[in-house]
């Protein structure tokens, strides 16, 4: 039996005043992202190229490392906001689709947490180990 | 105070419509741009993990990434998650212009849509002339 008004019964259901948020993130992370992989991809052309001495020593300098953690981080954002949509225009039985959601943020923070730590081990290991 | 039940209204038309449609280059854009976004998402960023943490353990492990990566199979998958980054960046950048309120006149939004794919195709084709000639 449905009770109450229309409005009632979606109260808290949907993005009721807090979508604008994410789809602000959404492009907040964008315009990083572009800058970032823009850096990203002209920086690894000028590598002579991607061997292991050549790649570490790259990764090592502030000034790499600072925008892999930034890269990574924004990235990680973006792509939780943008599949969490996915998730939630495909999967229609409410059960499947939190166990889904929260599996893509485990995936997220995963992927995200390996990158950072390997971006920090190069950045601030000992050289040579 | 009674509890009122609003009636329901008669089921509205859903948007887009599943069966009638055909392929137009906006549409096509919005497919590929939410495409290659999971695409990359769930295959190029742990790709880019798994490159980090190789060159973060060793000679050793970043070996196995390398033998991987110039191999044929590392080819296709560099190649195509590069067009998905470019076809991404493309469309993302387009769906920023229209956030402002511009580019919905029809021709200018298709002219827009199609170009997405021809930066993204001559991006690629860029990028690997330039890995591939060195």
């Amino acid at each position: 039996m449905q009770r109450g008004t229309e409005l009632g019964r979606v109260r808290g259901l949907g993005a009721a005043r807090s979508g604008v948020g994410h789809w602000w993130m959404q492009k907040v992370t964008a315009a990083a992202n572009l800058a970032l992989l823009i850096w990203f991809v002209v920086s690894l052309l000028r590598l002579p190229g991607l061997d292991y001495v050549t790649v570490v020593l790259w990764a090592r300098q502030p000034i790499v490392a600072v925008p892999l953690l930034l890269l990574t981080l924004s990235v990680a954002y973006h792509f939780r906001l943008g599949a969490t949509v996915m998730l939630e225009d495909y999967i229609h039985r409410e059960g499947t689709k939190v166990v889904a959601v929260t599996m893509l943020n485990f995936y997220v923070v995963a992927v995200a947490s390996a990158c950072a730590f390997a971006v920090l081990k190069l950045a601030l290991g000992a050289p040579g180990a | 105070m009674a509890i009122v039940t609003v009636p329901r209204p008669r089921p509205r038309p859903l948007s887009p419509h599943l069966s009638i449609w055909r392929w137009r280059s906006p549409m096509a854009a919005s497919i590929f741009h939410r495409v290659t976004g999971n695409a990359m998402g769930f295959g190029a960023f742990a790709l880019f993990a798994w490159w980090l943490l190789a060159a973060a353990s060793g000679a050793k492990a970043y070996a196995t990434w390398s033998h991987v990566a110039h191999g044929p199979l590392g080819l296709i998958v560099g190649i195509g998650f590069t067009w998905t980054l470019f076809q991404h960046m493309a469309s993302g950048v387009r769906h920023l212009v229209m956030d402002t309120g511009s580019n919905f006149e029809i021709h200018a939004n298709r002219r827009s849509a199609s170009a997405t794919f021809v930066f993204s195709v001559l991006m690629t084709a860029l990028v690997w002339a330039l890995i591939l000639a060195r």
